[in-house]
């Protein structure tokens, strides 16, 4: 019977699951088939842990039912408390607590398969293939703890626990280098030269650590604009830490999964970065915006404003009244604010008196790839009223009001027109070519890029200082007044 | 052909996969697919549970319980804010 498992049924629920991974995965590239995808990628993972049992065939049942109680319990309790607007944060944690597991796995597998044995010999004779073997899991540690100190800054720095602005500490690449360096020359080392268990893992450890601090190191230099790449990045980061766990222990379904997921971390990282203009290496080493804008000429006195008028909620709200055609462009500050319902209500307030609503979603609007999407979408707005960047740009000129509520850079028209600016060449949302801009703002302080927004200044601009949730509800209760 | 030399081989090819099914994905979807995709990444569970069985030592069989736990969270909690997330999106079209 056991042999019957081992040579057929196992490895044919192992090629089960990373069919059905990918079958989810796929299903969620689509709005009609996402639930269904997201369902068969669970069911992947459940005949993966049944293959798996099945494989180690004796097994203390106590402490794995332990682990997943308490492990489910709290990604279960979290999964559903969160609020939509914390998703980037909640995100970076699941991302964070997945690399931990597989350094940990491997760092499991080298005490395990070298430390304990302490027989004299080398991790490369001892884990074989060379010494490739070694390295991978040297490799694994690297980006599996490396993801969990990057994730858990990239959770502080969403939260506001951590300056959401670059920190930029003097001599940075040359430290990151150096722990790159550090892991892979000690690591190396260690594997094909050292065979005693105490200096094994005192290296073992001094490679944690070093990675640990490597992923705080190129994390802290980004800036919170540039979130929606890091978490990305971080996203493909702890796919490919399940697939050289796949590698350490030889097991081909963590090899798929994790490069599908490393696969998807890629892509989005790429969108990302084309609708911010920049290359990945700039978003990585540029510290974007912490240095002063260079040459900066054409917008006339660089951070000062000059033609800023204020409005009140209820000149915004007979401005709107008789507007046919209103767009809303949602960014972080709508968010922070959790100001999603509130832009429902007046946008169903503006339909009822006969306006056409849309919502203006630029690609990196918000902390992570698709934020706002879901934050409209949890205030009931219908799916197709959200437009994306290239199909909405060209309808701006025929829009009576465009409300920008807590975006900035996005919308900011120096992108476009000044070869000085630091953003120039990005990809915006033209809501200046509205007839009425009307923008929501807290105060005049620039937007995570550091640079002034000239759309301020523009004749047709109505500036309403305000947290975006008051605002928006000072102009609903207005408007309904009319 | 060695076990490594496949695993490289399918690694490869599993990668050509995914920017083949992931291409073209509609912004809507881009957040649920990052914490769906996240959730696969806690595929590492599998692994973590080996690692939590195969040694007799207390200290690798802790780091494998610890691997389990974290892994768990990262499995359950993602698959389980996706689903949460993509119900919002599904609700609507009935209406």
């Amino acid at each position: 019977m056991s042999a019957f498992l081992n040579s057929s049924l196992v490895p044919t629920l192992y090629l089960l699951s990373a069919v059905l991974f990918i079958f989810g995965l796929k299903g969620l590239t689509r709005i009609r088939t996402a639930r269904r995808g997201n369902f068969t990628s669970a069911l992947a993972m459940l005949v993966a842990v049944i293959a798996t049992l099945l494989e180690m065939g004796k097994f203390d049942l106590q402490w794995i039912i332990i682990g997943l109680l308490v492990g489910g319990l709290v990604g279960a309790v979290a999964a559903v408390k969160v609020e939509m607007t914390s998703m980037p944060e909640m995100v970076a944690l699941f991302n964070g607590s997945g690399g931990a597991a597989s350094g940990l796995v491997a760092a499991s597998v080298l005490w395990h398969e070298v430390i304990e044995k302490n027989s004299g010999q080398t991790p490369a004779a001892l884990l074989g293939n060379g010494g490739v073997s070694g390295m991978i899991t040297i490799l694994s540690l690297l980006i599996g703890f490396l993801t969990l100190s990057g994730s858990l800054v990239a959770y502080l720095k969403l939260a506001g626990k951590l300056s959401g602005s670059p920190i930029l500490l003097p001599g940075r690449h040359l430290f990151n280098a150096a722990l790159l360096l550090g892991v892979l020359g000690v690591g190396a080392y260690a594997v094909f030269s050292l065979s005693d268990a105490g200096s094994l893992s005192l290296v073992a450890l001094a490679v944690v650590i070093m990675s640990l601090l490597l992923g705080i190191g190129l994390v802290i230099p980004i800036g919170g604009a540039d979130m929606p790449v890091v978490i990305s990045l971080l996203n493909s980061y702890s796919g490919l830490a399940a697939a050289a766990t796949g590698f350490v222990l030889g097991n081909n379904v963590l090899i798929i999964s994790g490069a599908l997921v490393g696969a998807s971390g890629l892509i989005l990282t790429q969108i990302m970065c084309v609708a911010m203009n920049r290359t990945l290496a700039n978003v990585l080493f540029g510290g974007f915006g912490a240095e002063p804008a260079s040459g900066g000429g054409g917008s006339g006195g660089k951070d000062e404003y000059n033609n800023v008028r204020s409005f009140s909620a209820e000149e915004a709200a007979l401005v709107l009244e008789n507007a046919e055609k209103v767009i809303f462009v949602p960014g972080y500050g709508l968010a922070v604010a959790q100001a999603q319902h509130t832009v429902r209500e007046l946008a169903s307030e503006l339909e009822r008196r006969g306006a056409e609503v849309s919502y203006a979603i630029h690609p990196v609007a918000g902390r992570m790839p698709g934020h706002m999407n879901v934050l409209l979408a949890e205030a009931d707005v219908p799916y197709e009223q959200l437009k994306e960047m290239d199909e909405i740009n060209p309808e701006f000129k025929n829009t009576d009001v465009a409300i920008v509520v807590g975006a900035n850079d996005v919308v900011n028209p120096a992108a476009m027109k000044d070869p000085g600016s630091p953003i120039y060449g990005m990809p915006i949302l033209e809501v200046y070519n509205a007839a009425t801009v009307i923008m929501i703002k807290r105060s005049l302080s620039p937007g995570f890029a550091g640079i002034k927004n000239d759309l301020f200044e523009y004749d047709n601009t109505m500036m309403l200082f305000a947290d975006a949730k008051k605002a928006v509800q000072g102009i609903l209760m207005e408007i309904k007044e009319l | 052909m060695g076990p490594l030399l496949i695993g490289i081989y399918v690694f490869v090819l599993a990668m050509f996969i995914g920017f083949e099914i992931i291409t073209k994905i509609p912004p809507t979807l881009h957040t649920p697919l990052m914490s769906g995709a996240n959730a696969v990444s806690g595929v590492t569970v599998v692994g973590a549970l080996v690692a939590a069985q195969t040694s007799d030592t207390e200290i690798s069989s802790l780091l494998g319980f610890v691997a389990i736990i974290t892994a768990t969270v990262n499995v359950v909690g993602g698959f389980l804010v996706t689903d949460r997330m993509l119900a919002m999106f599904s609700k609507k079209k009935k209406k």
